[in-house]
C-alpha cells in the first residue's frame, strides 16, 4: 500500500508540473483547435466522396479528428511527454542518481507520464474536443456504457503510449543522443496512430497492418469504442496485451541497460 | 545588407555547431525530410481511395501541396527559430543579441540554424516537379511565370507570418504555440484545395490573414479552377504585392515589439 | 565634451505589472524600476554601481545599452541615443554579462573571437593586434582551442571579457563579473580590468555584489536602491555614510541567552544554540572572541566580513536614527 501511495505522488506531481504551465497550455488548445478544423473540412470532403469509407460516417469521421486533436498532446503522439526528461537524465549521466532509488525505474516514470497526461487531457484535450462538438455533427453516444468502456480503454492507450517511448528512451544508453530517435518516434506516432489518417480509411493491404501495431491501440481503438464500431472487450484485451508486452520489453531493456551502466560507472 | 551578412555569418557557426554531433546530423536531416512529407504521404492515402477531392485531381493538388510547402520551407530556413525566441527572452539570452551591431532579426533569425531544415524544401520541391509535369494545364508564358512568382512571394508571406509571430512572442512568452497554428497551420491548411473548406474560413485567409495568395488564389488561376468567393481578375497576380504589405506590417510589429522588450526581471 | 561620456537626465523606466488577484482577475499596476536618475561619466573613469537585488542596477544598465527602452527622461552614451540606435553605439560599447556567455558553446573558443572580428568588421590588423594582447594579458593562450564548454567559469569570465573588448570599445560595462570565480580567477579579472583603464583609458562601469571588486577598483561609487540614487561619491564616503560592520557567528553548546557583548558588538540574532553578533569592522575580532570564550562554552565560530548589502542597510539605518533625532 505504502509504494501505492508513492506512485500516486509521482503521478499528482506529473500533473502539477504540466499545469503550471498555463499560457503554454492556452496556446496549445487554440493551436488544436485549428489544426482540428483544418482537418475537419478535408475529412468532410474525403468522405463526401466516399461516404462509409472505412465503415465511417461523416459524422463518425468528424469525431474521429475532435478525439485526435483531444489525444494528441494527452497520448504525445509526436513525443515529449515522459521520455524527453529520461533521455535527457541518460545523456547526462544522472540516471544513476535514480537507479539507487528504492522504487521501480519503470512504474516511477509511468506514473509520472500518467499524471502528465491526465493534465493534457482535461488542460488541453477537452476544450478542442467540446469545441468540436458544438459546431459540427458528431458520433457520440448517449447512454454511459461506451463512454465508461471509452475511458478504460484511454487509460490502456496512456500505458501503451508510455511503453512505446520508454522503450525508444533506454535507446540513448547506447546511442547516447536522443535526437534521431525522437524523430524516429515522432513520425511513427503520427503516421501509425492514425493522425494523417484514421487507419479504417488506409488501403486494404497497409489498413490490415497497420490495425495490428501498438499505434493502433492509441487513438483508433478507443475512438471505435467510443462509437460502438468495436467490441470494448476484444479493444481492451488488444490493448492490454501490447501493454504488457511493450513493458515487459522495456523491464529486459532496462536490465541490460543497467548493467552496463553499473559496469561503466565503476 | 548588414543584416543578409550577419546571418550567414551566425548561420555558420551553428552549421559547424551542428557538425560536432555527427550521428545526430545525418539522422536529422533524413529525418525532417520524412517528417515534412508525412502531410504527402496522408494525401496519397486519401486519393488511393478517391479520385478528387472536393472537385480537384491529385496533380492539382499536388501542386498546391508543393507550392505551399515550398514557399513554407523557405520561409522556415529563413526564420525557423522563432519558437526558440521565448525561451531566449526567459532566459535573459536574447539580451546579448541586442547589445551587437547587427539588425537583431536577422540574429533571431539564424538563431540554431540548421542545414536538416533543407529537407523540407527538397521534399517540396521534388513533388512541384512531378505535379508541374502530371497537371493538365495549358501553359501560356505568363502561368510559367506564376510559378515562381507564387513561390517567393508565399515564402515572403510565411516570412511575415514568422516575424509576427516572433513579435508577439516579446509580449507573450510563454504562448510560442499560438504561432505554430499559424505557421504550421497555415501551410497544413493550404495544401488542400479551397473548395473543400467554408466560406467563411476561405474569406478569412483570404482578406484578413491573406494566406490564400501563397497558392490558393495564383494556383486558381493556373488550373483554370473557379475560386469559391468572388475575386477580380487581377487578384491572380497581386501575390508579390500582398506580401510586400505583409512585410512591412510584420516589419512594425517587431519594431513595435522590440521598444516594448522588458527583458528578465532583476 | 568629454566630461560628459555617459549622461543621464531624470531617467525613468516604468514596467506594467499586471497581478493574479483571483482565479480570472488581473491587477495592473506600474512598478518604478528606476526613479529619475540623473548622473554623468567621464570619459577614463572606473565606476561601481551597486544596490541591492532588484534596485534598478541591471534595469539602468539595460537602458545604457539600448536593450530597454526608457519611459522618460534623457539619456546619452557617446552622444548616442542608446535605443533610437542601438546597432551603431554597439560598435562603441563592450558589455559582459556575468552569468550569461557570449561565446559559442560547441566551438572552439577562437571561433568566437573570428566571428567577433567579422560581425564588429575590426580591421585584419587591429583585430590581430587586440587578439594577442588580450591573449596575452587575460592569460588565454592555451585556451584558444578548447570548446567552450569544457572551460572552466573563471577561464569563461575571461574569455567572454576578451571578446566584449576586441573592438576597441570605449565604455565597458561588466555585470557581476566576479560571481561565482575562485580567488585566483577573481584577481585576475580585477587585474586586467584595472589595467585597461589606466592604459587604454577605457571607462568601465560595472555592478558587482563584492565589495572587493569596489575596493581595488572603484575610484567613485553610485548606490541605487528602489530605483533612486542614493549615494554618487567615493568609497570612502560610502563607508561613512554607513560605517560597516563584521558579523561573528558563534555556536555554543547549548541554547542560552543573548550572549552579553561588550558594547558596541550586540547579539542580532539568536537560533538554537547558534548566535550572530554584529561589531564595527575597525573593531579587533580577537579580543571579541576572547572575552566570549572566558564565559560562553564554545563549539565553533567564523567572522563574516561586510558585504555591499550590510553596509548599505547601515546606511539606511544611520539615516533613519538621524531623521528622527
Amino acid at each position: 500500500m505504502g509504494s501505492a501511495r508513492l506512485y500516486l505522488a509521482v503521478a499528482v506531481g506529473g500533473f502539477r508540473r504540466y499545469a503550471s504551465y498555463r499560457a503554454a497550455t492556452a496556446a496549445g488548445v487554440f493551436t488544436n483547435t485549428v489544426f482540428g478544423l483544418i482537418l475537419v473540412y478535408t475529412y468532410l470532403a474525403l468522405w463526401e466522396e466516399r461516404p462509409g469509407l472505412g465503415g465511417y460516417d461523416q459524422a463518425q469521421a468528424v469525431t474521429y479528428v475532435w478525439l485526435g486533436q483531444c489525444l494528441y498532446a494527452t497520448l504525445a503522439i509526436q513525443g515529449g511527454g515522459a521520455e524527453k526528461d529520461l533521455m535527457e537524465r541518460i545523456r547526462t549521466g544522472e540516471i544513476a542518481v535514480d537507479l539507487y532509488r528504492p522504487v521501480d525505474l519503470q512504474l516511477w516514470w509511468l506514473a509520472g507520464d500518467v499524471g502528465r497526461a491526465a493534465f493534457q487531457m482535461l488542460g488541453r484535450g477537452v476544450v478542442p474536443f467540446v469545441f468540436g462538438s458544438l459546431f459540427f455533427t458528431m458520433a457520440l453516444p448517449t447512454e454511459i456504457t461506451p463512454w465508461l468502456a471509452f475511458a478504460v480503454t484511454l487509460l490502456l492507450a496512456a500505458v501503451v503510449s508510455f511503453a512505446i517511448r520508454y522503450l525508444a528512451a533506454l535507446s540513448v544508453f547506447w546511442l547516447m543522443d536522443g535526437t534521431g530517435v525522437s524523430q524516429v518516434l515522432m513520425i511513427t506516432g503520427v503516421f501509425f496512430s492514425g493522425m494523417v489518417l484514421p487507419l479504417n480509411a488506409f488501403p486494404d493491404g497497409l489498413g490490415d497492418a497497420v490495425q495490428v501495431l501498438p499505434w493502433a491501440a492509441q487513438i483508433q481503438v478507443p475512438a471505435d469504442v467510443l462509437m460502438g464500431e468495436r467490441d470494448p472487450l476484444g479493444a481492451f484485451a488488444f490493448q492490454a496485451a501490447w501493454a504488457v508486452a511493450l513493458l515487459a520489453a522495456g523491464r529486459l531493456l532496462q536490465s541490460v541497460a543497467t548493467r552496463r551502466v553499473v559496469v561503466q560507472g565503476g | 545588407m548588414e543584416g543578409l551578412r550577419a546571418y550567414g555569418l551566425i548561420a555558420g557557426m551553428w552549421v559547424r555547431s551542428g557538425m560536432t554531433y555527427r550521428a545526430s546530423f545525418v539522422f536529422t536531416v533524413f529525418g525532417n525530410l520524412l517528417v515534412t512529407g508525412l502531410d504527402f504521404v496522408g494525401i496519397l492515402l486519401m486519393f488511393s481511395q478517391v479520385d478528387s477531392l472536393g472537385g480537384w485531381t491529385l496533380p492539382e493538388i499536388a501542386l498546391l501541396y508543393a507550392l505551399s510547402v515550398t514557399s513554407f520551407g523557405i520561409a522556415d530556413l529563413l526564420l525557423g527559430s522563432m519558437d526558440v525566441l521565448g525561451a531566449r527572452m526567459r532566459d535573459g539570452s536574447f539580451d546579448i543579441l541586442l547589445v551587437r551591431p547587427v539588425p537583431v532579426l536577422a540574429q533571431v533569425g539564424a538563431d540554431r540554424f540548421a542545414v536538416r531544415r533543407l529537407g523540407r524544401i527538397t521534399q517540396g520541391a521534388v513533388v512541384l516537379g512531378w505535379a508541374l509535369v502530371a497537371v493538365d494545364v495549358d501553359w501560356s508564358a505568363v502561368k510559367v511565370l506564376l510559378v515562381p512568382v507564387m513561390v517567393v512571394s508565399g515564402a515572403a508571406i510565411f516570412s511575415a507570418v514568422f516575424v509576427a509571430g516572433a513579435a508577439f512572442q516579446i509580449f507573450a512568452q510563454d504562448a510560442a504555440e499560438v504561432q505554430n497554428a499559424f505557421t504550421y497551420g497555415g501551410t497544413t491548411l493550404l495544401q488542400y484545395p479551397p473548395s473543400v473548406f467554408g466560406k467563411d474560413l476561405v474569406r478569412g485567409v483570404t482578406f484578413m490573414l491573406p494566406l490564400a495568395f501563397v497558392n490558393w488564389v495564383p494556383a486558381a488561376y493556373v488550373l483554370d479552377r473557379p475560386y469559391p468567393i468572388g475575386l477580380p481578375g487581377w487578384a491572380a497576380f497581386a501575390s508579390p504585392l500582398v506580401a510586400v504589405g505583409c512585410c512591412a506590417l510584420a516589419g512594425l510589429a517587431w519594431r513595435t515589439g522590440l521598444r516594448s522588450y522588458r527583458s528578465t526581471g532583476s | 565634451m568629454d566630461d560628459a561620456f555617459i549622461e543621464l537626465d531624470g531617467v525613468e523606466k516604468v514596467f506594467d505589472v499586471r497581478k493574479k488577484t483571483g482565479f480570472l482577475k488581473r491587477e495592473r499596476h506600474q512598478v518604478r524600476a528606476v526613479d529619475s536618475i540623473s548622473f554623468t561619466v567621464a570619459r577614463g573613469e572606473m565606476v561601481g554601481y551597486i544596490g541591492p537585488n532588484g534596485a534598478g542596477k541591471s534595469t539602468t544598465i539595460k537602458m545604457l545599452t539600448g536593450i530597454l527602452t526608457p519611459s522618460g527622461g534623457r539619456l546619452r552614451v557617446a552622444g548616442i541615443d542608446p535605443s533610437r540606435e542601438r546597432t551603431r553605439l554597439a560598435h562603441r560599447i563592450g558589455v559582459v554579462f556575468g552569468q550569461r556567455t557570449t561565446l559559442w558553446w560547441d566551438l572552439p573558443l577562437i571561433d568566437s573571437y573570428k566571428l567577433m572580428h567579422r560581425m564588429y568588421r575590426i580591421p585584419d590588423a587591429r583585430y590581430r593586434e587586440n587578439l594577442d594582447r588580450l591573449t596575452e594579458l587575460l592569460d588565454l593562450g592555451e585556451l584558444l582551442d578548447v570548446p567552450v564548454r569544457q572551460l572552466s567559469l573563471g577561464q569563461r569570465m575571461r574569455g567572454d571579457i576578451a571578446a566584449a573588448l576586441l573592438h576597441d570599445p570605449e565604455v565597458l560595462y561588466l555585470d557581476e563579473p566576479t560571481i561565482g570565480l575562485d580567488v585566483v580567477s577573481k584577481t585576475k579579472v580585477r587585474d586586467f580590468l584595472r589595467q585597461l583603464n589606466t592604459e587604454r583609458s577605457t571607462t568601465v562601469l560595472l555592478t558587482t555584489h563584492d565589495l572587493q571588486d569596489i575596493e581595488q577598483l572603484c575610484s567613485r561609487v553610485m548606490v541605487i536602491d528602489h530605483g533612486r540614487l542614493v549615494y554618487d561619491g567615493p568609497l570612502t564616503g560610502l563607508h561613512e555614510a554607513g560605517e560597516s560592520e563584521r558579523t561573528l557567528v558563534v555556536d555554543l553548546e547549548r541554547e542560552l541567552p543573548p550572549i552579553e557583548a561588550p558594547p558596541p558588538a550586540r547579539v542580532v540574532r539568536v537560533e538554537g544554540p547558534r548566535q550572530w553578533l554584529a561589531f564595527p569592522a575597525s573593531a579587533s575580532a580577537a579580543e571579541l572572541v576572547a572575552r566570549i570564550a572566558a564565559r560562553y562554552p564554545l563549539v565553533d565560530l567564523s567572522v563574516r566580513e561586510p558585504d555591499i548589502e550590510a553596509v548599505i542597510a547601515r546606511m539606511y539605518e544611520e539615516r533613519a536614527g538621524r531623521a528622527l533625532s
